[in-house]
């Protein structure tokens, strides 16, 4: 297969990027195609072209074995969750080439993609690192040179595997093993892309490090694989954001991210997701926090078919804390079912859950979280807020919050809302000159506002956006 | 034509007419009062002139300023210049009323004008302080946890800020302590002029003792049953409305 570019800039169709960010695509000729399908052959293929270890081969392989003899958990999740036909899917597909490290060097076509969701290359300037996935592999990345002499690493996965095995082996697949779920045994199978991010003992890293994903192909499933090591007393913070093209046919989307923050270390994680109305959004995500460790998820997923996806943090130190802040809108024809999970596993460890949901029209939201303080752990804290936000009256919110605290040493609050946009609120919106989108953007940014506060500013600027672009469509 | 014209208006609530035939004329620049006994149809009247879809208009015209405003959206009828302080304004979670009113500013901005921040502060932070409403308000949610009279006020920093060409004062002074009133009618007094036209509904004298109207209208049963100068609210405020109800004309009546 050639890379020749057959999009040329001239003849690009004039889309209406104002509204539909990230609804459009481009035809890529991809060097690399596992084909669609998954087999044996398909691993092998995937471990060929990119050159791997044979324990990185084993590893897909049992995976793969995990994967095809584990149940769906229809038992208690979506019944969608069947509608997958994992024989249409295309595993792996990729441009071949190394990641480039200076923009000079990605492909026009790779960067027009960018310049249409909105990526400035001047925001490169004040952002450390960028690691920017565009289908398989990371095909851009960068990083400030005082960051890479304080021996930060900061690199795609695949990358990482090759580089860093000694620094990879100790934690991959640590903190979610390949059988904790269907899905996370999936990933473990032809998983590519995603970062691999280390960074020393006691180095802070001041800027956030940055990823933007985006899914390009048909029926091609995105299976990247983030693993974060904060060594102890490191700090670091990292944002994804996603965006995928519209679709005919459904695209599966399957991340795993696991974090590791040693004694003393801060991880925070920030994901602002708008993927299409036909995407399947299964991704697990986990950190292990030691002792006096904090690990922070910032959750917002807005779009998809269907998103699962519960944070969680294990406090494996004493003085661990764990957070997850999320806010998910759904849409008619979505189901976010989305939570965090907070396993206490050692005394004096802190757990914090907000979770916003926001469903409108036929859109479902559901909050699932788990909270675990075993029997004889001291001095243990958790507060879990959940708050739905209803824009009509077919919209439906679910909770299941599972609590497990068994002994009396600590304390557990939890709290709950369901609130609505009245007619009226937006009568008196519209009264002072607001239109009926813009009025219920704004009530729905009320909703989250004392969350989004806690987010960086670009990300709060950009979610808003999001929000308003969502809300455009759902007037009727 | 630089006036707030009501013709022959038929309003239904779930196919209940409340608004009979209503006619009124605000001419811009002059303040009118309507006074009338409860339930009898004021607040419809705000409501409907307003645009609210539960308030279904079976006849009858209003023009703003000779613009047909009957049919049209709430959002176009307030950028049309109509503002309307309500009875029982609502509240807005998370949204602060800096950027409340921004957005409603915003929403006014012409093509290829862009918002002003430094000089909008400066304004909203002058109409606060003759409104005697604290500083720390701007970063607290639109109405939420409001004292009545606060809200009130609030709405008036709202008019204050939109400046429009007519506004509708829905009972603004209920709820008011003596002191908040003259502090509300102050604001509204300050607006008044030329470019002002005001419909005030109030069930009370005391407040056309501040803000003094250049008629009274009484209404009764969905339409106007008597119209005057500032002495006709001194008659009701002396002698109820029950000469009011025998008056009325044949028909009217509950
Ligand atoms: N949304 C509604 N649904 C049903 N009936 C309504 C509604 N709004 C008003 N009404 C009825 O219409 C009539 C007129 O009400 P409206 O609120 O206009 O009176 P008002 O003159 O403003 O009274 P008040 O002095 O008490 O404020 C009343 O009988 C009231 O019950
Ligand atoms: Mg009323």
């Amino acid at each position: 297969m050639s890379s020749t570019q057959d999009l040329k800039p001239d003849t690009q169709p004039d889309l209406n990027i104002e509204r539909d960010v990230g609804n459009f695509h481009y035809d890529t000729q991809y060097e690399f195609d596992a084909g669609v399908g998954l087999t044996e052959q398909t691993i092998d293929y995937i471990s060929d072209v990119k050159g791997e270890d044979a324990w990185v081969r084993q590893f897909r392989k049992k995976a793969l074995k995990t994967f095809l003899d584990k149940p769906l958990p229809t038992h208690w999740a979506s019944k969608d969750l069947e509608n997958i036909d994992y024989e249409k899917i295309r595993y792996y597909l990729s441009k071949g080439q190394r990641p480039s490290r200076s923009w000079d060097e990605v492909p026009d076509e790779v960067k027009q993609t960018f310049e249409r969701l909105g990526i400035p290359e001047k925001e490169r300037a004040y952002l450390a690192g960028v690691e920017a996935q565009f289908d398989s592999e990371a095909s851009y990345s960068n990083m400030k040179e005082d960051l890479a002499e304080q021996g930060v690493i900061f690199v795609g996965s695949t990358e990482g595997l090759k580089e860093h095995p000694e620094l990879f082996k100790k934690w991959f697949g640590k903190v979610i093993p390949i059988g904790d779920n269907k899905f996370s045994a999936l990933n473990s199978a032809v998983f590519s892309g995603g970062s691999f991010i280390y960074v020393p003992p006691g180095v802070k890293v001041k800027q956030p490090l940055q990823a933007y994903f985006r899914i390009n192909a048909e029926n091609f499933g995105q299976f990247e694989r983030t693993l974060i090591i904060a060594d102890e007393g490191a700090e670091v913070t990292y944002m994804e954001g996603c965006t995928a093209p519209t679709f005919e046919t459904s695209t599966l989307h399957s991340a795993v991210v696991e974090l590791v923050a040693l004694k003393g270390a801060k991880i925070q994680y920030i994901t602002v997701q708008n993927w299409s109305a036909n995407v399947f959004n299964l991704v697990t995500k986990r950190g292990l926090a030691m002792d006096g460790a904090e690990i922070k998820w910032i959750d917002c997923n807005i779009g998809s078919r269907l998103t699962m996806k519960y944070p969680g943090v294990i406090m494996r130190g004493p003085g661990a804390r764990g957070e997850v802040l999320s806010i998910a809108l759904a849409h008619d024809g979505q189901h976010q079912d989305t939570g965090a999970k907070m396993i206490h596993a050692a005394d004096h460890t802190t757990s914090n859950i907000t979770s916003k949901s926001i469903s409108i029209g036929q859109g479902r939201s559901t909050y699932r979280g788990i909270v675990s303080i075993p029997r004889q752990l001291k001095g243990c804290k958790n507060n879990t807020e959940c708050d739905a936000l209803l824009i009509n009256t077919n919209s439906r919110t679910d909770t299941y919050p599972a609590i497990t605290v068994r002994g009396n040493q600590s304390t557990v609050q939890h709290e709950a809302s369901v609130s609505k946009v009245s007619a009226e609120q937006i009568f008196y919106m519209m009264q002072r000159g607001l239109p009926e989108d813009e009025a219920m953007s704004l009530a729905v940014n009320g909703f989250v506002n004392d969350l989004i506060r806690e987010f960086p500013m670009e990300y709060s600027v950009e979610l808003k956006r999001l929000i308003d672009l969502e809300m455009e469509g759902s007037v009727g | 034509m630089s006036n707030l014209e009501i013709k022959n208006l038929n309003v239904s609530i779930n196919g209940t007419q409340i608004l009979k035939d209503f006619s009124l004329t605000v001419p811009k620049g002059e303040v009118h009062a309507i006074m009338g006994p409860n339930g009898t149809g004021k607040s419809t009247l705000a409501k409907a002139l307003a645009g609210h879809e539960d308030y279904e208009i079976t006849g009858g015209e209003v023009f703003l300023d000779g613009e047909q405003i009957v049919g049209k959206e709430p959002d176009e009828i307030s950028r049309a210049g109509l503002f309307m302080a309500f009875q029982y304004p609502s509240e807005i979670p998370g949204v602060t009323i800096a950027n409340f009113i921004r957005a409603a500013l915003t929403a006014r901005l012409e093509e290829g004008e862009t918002f002003k921040a430094p000089a909008f502060y400066k304004e909203l932070y002058e109409k606060m302080d003759l409104l005697k409403i604290d500083r720390s308000f701007t970063s607290r949610s639109v109405n939420e946890g409001f004292s009545g009279g606060e809200k009130k006020r609030c709405e008036i920093l709202q008019m204050a800020m939109l400046k429009p060409g007519y506004a509708v004062l829905d009972e603004t002074d209920s709820g008011l302590d003596i002191d908040a009133l003259k502090v509300v009618a102050d604001g509204v007094n300050q607006m008044r002029g030329p470019e002002l036209g005001v419909l005030l509904i109030t069930h009370y004298q005391r407040l056309l003792n501040y803000i003094v109207p250049d008629k009274v209208h009484v209404m009764f049963d969905g339409r106007i049953v008597q119209s005057g100068g500032p002495e006709l609210a001194e008659k009701l405020e002396a002698e109820g409305y029950d000469w009011v109800k025998e008056a009325a004309p044949a028909g009217a009546g509950a």
